[in-house]
């Protein structure tokens, strides 16, 4: 359990964090949305002490992160694959942490098999690792303990799509067997095939949250045709409130809040012809995260 | 949020149950610390460069030093000197690699309290330099029966026990301003510059102003660290001596590393 109340991050006046609220669940796999630069590493810095908050509690099973007697054992950190000594040997990074939590080194072994390092990968150092490597042997330092929290920033940077796939079935897993999963991530497919919760954060504040099926049915329907001003009146008539499609800047398509069924007798009344009618699954989230990240993103502009 | 649903599942234990988590005790994060400063090539070399350089500086006073002046003196000086440089850098890279490495980032999450890395880090370095003092007055001393027996001359005892304690101590605080600076820094770079300063800029330039300022040569005994630590080599230290060494340990150590802590406890590690 991950508990985030009133979080606040000020740099001089510059606010990265403002007012961050959340709840990640046992048996839940959370995942923390945003673009790059939204505050999802600095908010995951403040929960493990790493930065003081300017106000605000970030709580780790019903505790302060610094008023864990050994942390290793709660909560498995993974916040930056890259930031481990170049000349150290995987097996010796995990030594270390599996020591300075009190474990044997039956354990190393264990966690090195787990994360699918062999023992010649295990024996060279990191500064010959490639990034997908260096986040196994993150994974691994995280697991090592048996924490009932984890929480991993960008974890899946860096790994093939068989990687990313393993990834996912072992954080399902781990969410399963009862445990809290915080992931970060800036890709919203990537978080959408894991994660059941959702936070979505941008410029520092929290957008939107609830679980994954709230936020995907609150989408309403998607429908497209050739004839987009004579339904788009149609649905002024009707009341109805509708977007255009980001994917398409309304060329053709519209996003109506209302479900397929009323949208389609509409357009009926109105004579027009629909190429496409089908509930907007995730379409509202997706176009509320495109419009989050153009507002931060230098692709914004063109789109 | 209707989220709630699924709390009232009782979710299977994530693993067996087990006694709750104990703190970390400070022996275990010595430990730790310890292995660190071993377990890169890097750390590795830098450790056995004492024994080297000890080798290496013994080997250089028998072959060069004259027969007569071939006593345990001359090899506690000859070694005294790479001692004095290499200790220190050790003492500050174990504190700034946590940054420049980044390591830092599992170090202070492992161990949330930043203030007991950095004392467990203070005793290994301490203990380091005692340990590395020793085992090069012990090459020196091989050096001295060796090179005495090649040149058939007499074997020359002449340093007690007292005074080898008294250039241990003084390694032991040249080791603490490095250690200091690393904590003050936190930049390997600048943390070697600066001892370099203190070390080898700083002295002849107080010594300078000594002999032309009156003033500053009644003042550096008591705010020339590096000044004061002469007494130590000396083998005899008077109580003014010790007086010396503690206002200017105050000014030199205890201020800058307290400063240090304070700004450690309170930043961001990235």
């Amino acid at each position: 359990m991950i508990k985030v109340d009133s979080l606040t991050k000020k740099y001089g006046g510059f606010t990265a964090v403002d007012d961050v609220c959340f709840t990640a669940r046992p048996g839940r796999v959370t995942g923390f949305l945003g673009p790059n630069g939204a505050g999802k590493s600095t908010t995951m810095r403040i929960m493990v002490g790493l930065t003081p908050a300017t106000s605000g509690i970030a709580e780790v099973s019903g505790r302060r992160f610094a008023d864990l007697p050994n942390p290793g054992l709660e909560v498995g950190v993974l916040l930056d694959a890259s930031a481990q000594h170049a000349g150290r040997t995987g097996r010796e990074i995990l030594t270390i942490a599996a020591r300075t939590m009190g474990l044997s080194t039956r354990r190393v072994d264990e966690m090195l098999e787990r994360v699918s390092l062999t023992p010649e990968e295990s024996g060279r150092r990191v500064r010959n690792y490639s990034l997908g490597m260096r986040q196994r042997l993150g994974i691994a330092t995280a697991l090592l303990g048996e924490p009932e929290v984890l929480i991993l920033d960008e974890p899946a940077n860096g790994l093939d799509p068989a990687g990313i796939r393993w990834m996912r079935d072992l954080l399902r897993g781990y969410a399963d067997q009862g445990g809290t999963v915080l992931l970060s991530s800036h890709l919203l497919h990537e978080i959408e095939v894991i994660a059941d919760d959702l936070v979505v954060i941008g410029q520092g504040r929290i957008v939107a949250q609830g679980t994954k099926a709230e936020l995907l049915a609150s989408a309403g329907t998607l429908v497209r045709t050739s004839d987009v001003p004579t339904l788009a009146r149609a649905l002024v008539d009707a009341d109805l409130d509708f977007v255009e499609s980001a994917a398409t800047a309304g060329a053709d398509a519209l996003r109506v809040e209302a479900d397929p069924e009323l949208v389609g007798q509409v357009a009926q009344r109105a004579g027009v012809a629909l190429a496409e009618l089908r509930a907007a699954d995730g379409a509202g989230l997706e176009e509320m995260f495109l419009e989050l990240t153009a507002e931060t993103q230098r692709e914004g502009a063109a789109a | 949020m209707t989220a709630t649903t699924v709390e009232t599942l009782e979710p299977e234990a994530v693993r067996a149950a087990r006694p709750a988590p104990t703190r970390i005790p400070m022996s275990r994060i010595m430990g730790v610390e310890l292995r660190k400063s071993f377990d890169t090539r890097s750390g590795f070399w830098l450790m056995a460069s004492i024994g080297i350089l000890a080798v290496i500086a013994t080997s250089a006073t028998i072959l060069f030093a004259p027969d007569d002046e071939l006593t345990y003196e001359s090899f506690a000086t000859a070694i005294g000197f790479p001692m004095a440089v290499l200790l220190p850098i050790i003492a500050a890279l174990s504190v700034t690699s946590e940054w420049s490495q980044r390591t830092g980032l599992t170090s202070f999450t492992l161990v949330p309290h930043r203030g007991r890395v950095i004392v467990a880090k203070l005793g290994v370095t301490i203990g380091v330099g005692v340990v590395s003092m020793l085992v090069a007055a012990a090459i020196g001393a091989l050096g001295n029966v060796v090179g005495t027996a090649i040149t058939g001359t007499d074997t020359v005892w002449n340093v007690s026990v007292a005074e080898l304690a008294y250039i241990i101590l003084a390694s032991v605080l040249g080791m603490l301003v490095g250690f200091t600076l690393g904590v003050l820094m936190r930049s390997s770079a600048a943390a070697v510059v600066g001892y370099f300063v203190y070390g080898f800029a700083l002295p002849p330039l107080s010594m300078m102003l000594a002999a032309s300022q009156d003033w500053w040569d009644r003042l550096q005994p008591w705010v020339d660290f590096y000044y004061a630590q002469g007494s130590l080599y000396e083998g005899q230290v008077s109580g003014t001596e010790w007086a010396h060494l503690g206002v200017a340990g105050l000014i030199w150590l205890v201020v800058p590393l307290t400063i240090g802590l304070w700004s450690v406890l309170r930043s961001e590690v990235k």
